[in-house]
């Protein structure tokens, strides 16, 4: 058995060896050689994590009590693993548009960092699935917060791209101060920063130490919504996601999103101990799950912008995700429904960012125009965007659709019937401003008539992921067992 | 190949067409073949079923997800190889009906298979997830036909369906999702025919019951166009291209009956009691108020639809009545035949009048008849099927129907029951749409011609010809043997009715 200790640091490693080979390589090499190798080394990292555990000759190791290697970390950091190679393999494809917007002292100036950073962002979302300890959890989102900053704000001459950085920065400072806060209100109150010792202490917790601790965990509450991207806290996201290259955007709405929801299902099911921290959080997420739905669907249908409208989707996604939370251990299957929803969304929003992706760096530009004819610019990137679009607006037969009906059944299960109306609202809504893109590409004429040209491994990672997205929309299964819902 | 895998040959045959378009072959042609396999497909399957005992036949499963029970199960009961046989007929009548389309030829047919391959998976499916899916398969392919080749107010129409479409199937998914998940875990399943089996649902309080009724009522409703949940139809309908709105009003639209017939009504009869009231004030707001809407339309087309939503008010009333017996559903089910084909007959007649016309304002035609004879003929032929003259299919489905509401009415204790009142406006309706159909008939082929048509404007062609009398055979042929269609129905609804209690 693999020490799952390890996998962690074999990220890291590849980072590190990924940022060296930037540096000794000659100036005219390509860089996609990096990307691809970044990609196949977490690849490995990837099988290993299969087969990962903790060895009996470690057990005892007192590194345990910070990282836990159980079965949903295992799934959150394959999810991490899985979004970070798909991105790497995005990001070869917008070298055109980093170029554009970067100093060029020579034209590769810059491109190997690009490609290593998201592999050190991958070890942190990895280590937050792992993490059980408040400063375990803390580390690992600042490792994954502080490179998210130098990412988004990368395109240096691209001044949407400077702005998104600077929103970020300050926001996410903030959000990690009010995470911190609570924290320290929690230790306050229970003496430790061990989720499980928490716990256990919950109970005991005198009566006049409840609004501390309410006030604790509502703070940290906020402060990972925040990074989940959970309306009232969700402001960052349109003009960040817009900003960042749209490699740097799929990571940080699937990988930042699905390892801020395994802590928040963490910390949860810690807080949960105490009866009366459950009653106030449960109806807290449930205010919270019914506006990030209204506010993510409702905002997305206006927008002209392809990222942006991406950006709103990606925070009604997270409604829908704190839907199935809200209704909380109701059933024993929520996580794992949970789990499935994530990688459903993982597959079809790497799809949507690839195309995105090919689509700028042929039009230069990220507008829903730039989709328009695209039926007739390139047959295969219509085809794949729109199994991406449907299966994100959860049409049968997609891997999406499942996933939502694996949330809504929680939550119809639960009788929060308000929150399943706007949950279908939602979804409404959804049909609407996705296919404006799908009208954009099929109804509407190009305003320019150049063919798409696409390298291979783009074709092939495009074709992978929408025969996943329909054959898991028919067949599930496989998804559903390695997510644990059986 | 083992004898239940017909079914599943009959929504593969369409899905294969599109693959095979996708892939560069001949589109026209492709879509004809392999919907005219499809034909074939259904009249061997119509021949090969059995039709005592009835039940469901050519049964067969796959098991998809266990822990939710859902498995991919697809058979047929008599009310299946009916709304097969439809799915076929008609869509073989829409892939060949001319004039298709210059522009983009391949989206279109692609387009139209899919919304073929829909009906018929869904039609074939007896699994709740699955029997929905397929349903949902058509929803894009719809928005892209007519807001790709629409008329009119395309945009308007094409965004409005599909919201509507979309929003009503959610409400629908809820309510399964619903009335699958208030059993208890052991009986839980998505399997359509276990359902009706162990009776689970039945035995629900009857206060759930009737709020997930509700929920079914309002999502199959909206997808047949019941009102106040009609609106989508008229206009999109009238904006469709004419094959589109073939398939759409005269076979999806019927997935909401039979969702009615085989899963709402049977499974939740506590709650289709509570509903029965305001499902018959409803019905009859379809026959009249739209009646009354479809006499005020100036253009063809838009008169069209709204007169198949009109329809629809029959057809529920069908369907309200089951509790006087199978006579109602029997009736519903022959007349969703009928009013599939005669709507179909209607809009492709409605889309060779417009590219041969130009318009179809009935102010600005007239006269068509001298020069048009054929299509005058085949017009007037479709018009008496629709109005419900003897001798079509249409005939015998409303009668039934009317007779099973004054059964339900002298079933009932009150000196008028409210079948009373309904029967009663819902005779009107007949009256009403004698009235539209006749004046349409009038304006557009007799008077004086107001408009003056292009001298290479020729009668319909031979291709059409045969559609048209394909359309217009079948109509007859189940006009004079209505007992094909009874004697194919009247077991599989019984056998529904009985295995969840239902009188």
């Amino acid at each position: 058995m693999f020490n799952a200790l390890y996998l962690e640091l074999f990220v890291v490693l590849l980072g590190v060896l990924m940022l060296l080979a930037e540096s000794f390589i000659g100036r005219h090499t390509n860089r996609v050689y990096i990307a691809l190798g970044g990609a196949v080394g977490l690849l490995v990292v990837l099988f290993l994590t299969s087969v990962s555990g903790v060895p009996p000759e470690a057990a005892s190791w007192p590194a345990w009590n910070f990282y836990s290697p159980d079965p949903q970390a295992k799934i959150f950091k394959q999810i991490a693993l899985a979004i970070t190679i798909l991105v790497l393999l995005m990001a070869s494809d917008f070298i055109p548009v980093l170029t554009k917007f970067l100093p060029a002292e020579h034209p590769n100036a810059g491109i190997g960092e690009f490609f290593a950073l998201p592999v050190f962002i991958c070890a942190g979302l990895m280590w937050m699935a792992s993490a059980v300890h408040f400063l375990m959890i803390f580390v690992a989102i600042e490792l994954v917060t502080i490179t998210f900053y130098i990412l988004v704000a990368y395109q240096r001459r691209n001044l949407l791209s400077l702005e998104a950085g600077v929103k970020y920065l300050i926001l996410g400072a903030l959000s990690t101060g009010i995470l911190v806060y609570g924290i320290t209100w929690i230790y306050g109150v229970t003496g430790s920063f061990h989720l499980e010792t928490i716990a256990l202490r919950l109970p005991d917790v005198a009566e006049g130490d409840g609004k501390a601790l309410l006030f604790g965990f509502g703070l940290v509450l906020i402060g990972i919504l925040f990074k989940v991207g959970a309306a009232p806290f969700h402001i960052w996201i349109p003009d960040v996601y817009q900003g960042a290259a749209a490699p740097v955007t799929a990571l940080l709405s699937v990988g930042s999103k699905a390892a801020g929801v395994i802590v928040l299902l963490r910390v949860l099911e810690c807080g949960f101990a105490s009866p009366m921290l459950r009653a106030e959080l449960a109806t807290a997420l449930q205010w919270f799950a019914a506006l990030t739905l209204l506010v993510g669907n409702l905002a997305a249908l206006p927008q002209s912008n392809a990222k942006r409208l991406l950006a709103y989707s990606s925070i009604a996604h997270a409604g829908f995700v704190l839907m199935a939370v809200a209704s909380v251990f109701g059933s024993e299957l929520t996580g794992p429904a949970i789990a499935f929803y994530l990688g459903a969304y993982l597959l079809m929003t790497a799809l949507a960012f690839h195309v995105l992706t090919l689509v700028t760096a042929s039009t230069g530009s990220d507008e829903i125009s730039a989709f328009n004819g695209l039926s007739s610019r390139s047959p295969f990137l219509a085809f794949a965007m729109t199994v991406a679009l449907l299966s994100l607006a959860g049409v049968p037969l997609t891997v999406g659709f499942f996933g939502k009906l694996l949330v809504f059944i929680p939550a119809i299960q639960a009788g929060m019937l308000p929150l399943v109306i706007i949950g279908a609202l939602g979804v409404a809504a959804g049909l609407y401003y996705y296919l404006k893109i799908l009208r954009a590409m099929f109804w509407l004429l190009p305003e320019e008539g150049s063919h798409i040209k696409i390298g291979k491994v783009s074709i092939a990672v495009l074709s992978v992921l929408a025969t996943l997205i329909l054959g898991l929309g028919v067949l599930p299964l496989p998804l559903m067992g390695l997510v644990g819902y059986y | 190949m083992s004898q239940s895998t017909l079914p599943i040959l009959i929504f593969i045959l369409p899905l294969a067409g599109t693959l095979m378009i996708a892939l560069g072959l001949a589109p026209r042609f492709v879509a004809i073949l392999t919907t005219g396999l499809m034909a074939f497909c259904s009249v061997a399957l119509w021949i090969a079923y059995t039709l005592t005992p009835g039940g469901f036949q050519f049964v067969f499963t796959i098991p998809v997800v266990s822990k939710l029970d859902i498995s991919f199960k697809t058979g047929v009961d008599g009310l299946g190889v009916l709304m097969l046989f439809l799915t076929s007929i008609v869509s073989v009548a829409a892939m060949a009906i001319r004039p298709g389309v210059e522009t983009r030829p391949r989206l279109y047919y692609i387009c139209l298979l899919l919304i073929s391959a829909g009906a018929a998976g869904a039609f074939s499916s007896l699994d709740l997830f699955f029997f929905y899916s397929f349903h949902e398969l058509a929803l894009i392919p719809t928005f892209l036909l007519i807001g790709i080749w629409g008329h009119g107010n395309r945009t308007t129409a094409a965004w409005r369906a599909t919201i509507y479409l979309g929003v009503g199937s959610f409400v629908l998914l809820i309510g399964l999702i619903a009335m699958i998940f208030s059993l208890s875990p052991e009986a839980r399943t998505f399997d359509i025919t276990e359902l009706l089996k162990t009776k689970a649902t039945a035995s629900l309080p009857p206060e759930t019951q009737s709020w997930i009724f509700l929920l079914l009522l309002l999502g199959f409703g909206s997808l047949v166009s019941l009102v106040p949940f009609h609106s989508w139809a008229p206009h999109a309908y009238a904006s469709a291209p004419a094959p589109a709105a073939m398939l759409h009003a005269g076979v999806l639209k019927k997935f909401g009956l039979l969702g009615l017939i085989r899963v709402a009504q049977p499974l939740l009869p506590a709650g289709a009691e509570t509903w029965l009231h305001p499902l018959l004030v409803l019905l009859c707001l379809n026959v009249v108020f739209i009646g009354l809407a479809t006499v005020s339309q100036r253009k063809l087309d838009l008169m069209l639809g709204y007169s198949s939503v009109m329809h629809m008010g029959y057809l529920f009333l069908g369907i309200a009545a089951w509790g006087a017996g199978v006579l109602g559903p029997v009736g519903t089910a022959t007349l969703i035949l009928a009013h599939g084909l005669s709507v179909a007959l209607l809009f492709g007649l409605a889309g060779e009048i417009r590219s041969k016309v130009g318009t179809l304002e009935f102010s600005e035609t007239g006269g068509l008849a001298t020069k048009l004879p054929l299509l005058a003929f085949f017009f007037s032929l479709a018009a008496f099927a629709s109005i419900g003259l003897p001798g079509f299919a249409n005939f015998p489905g409303e009668l039934m129907v009317f007779a099973a509401g004054f059964k339900a009415a002298a079933g009932g204790s009150d000196g008028v029951a409210p079948f009373h009142i309904a029967v009663g406006v819902a005779l009107l309706g007949v009256l009403i749409s004698a009235i539209y159909m006749l004046r349409a008939f009038g304006s557009l082929f007799l008077g004086k011609p107001h408009i003056r048509l292009a001298p290479d404007v020729r009668d319909t062609c031979l291709g059409n010809r045969l559609v048209f009398s394909l359309l217009t055979i079948a109509l007859l042929l189940f006009g004079f043997a209505p007992g094909l269609v009874t004697a194919l129905v009247a077991p599989s609804i019984e056998a529904i009715g009985s295995f969840a209690g239902t009188p």
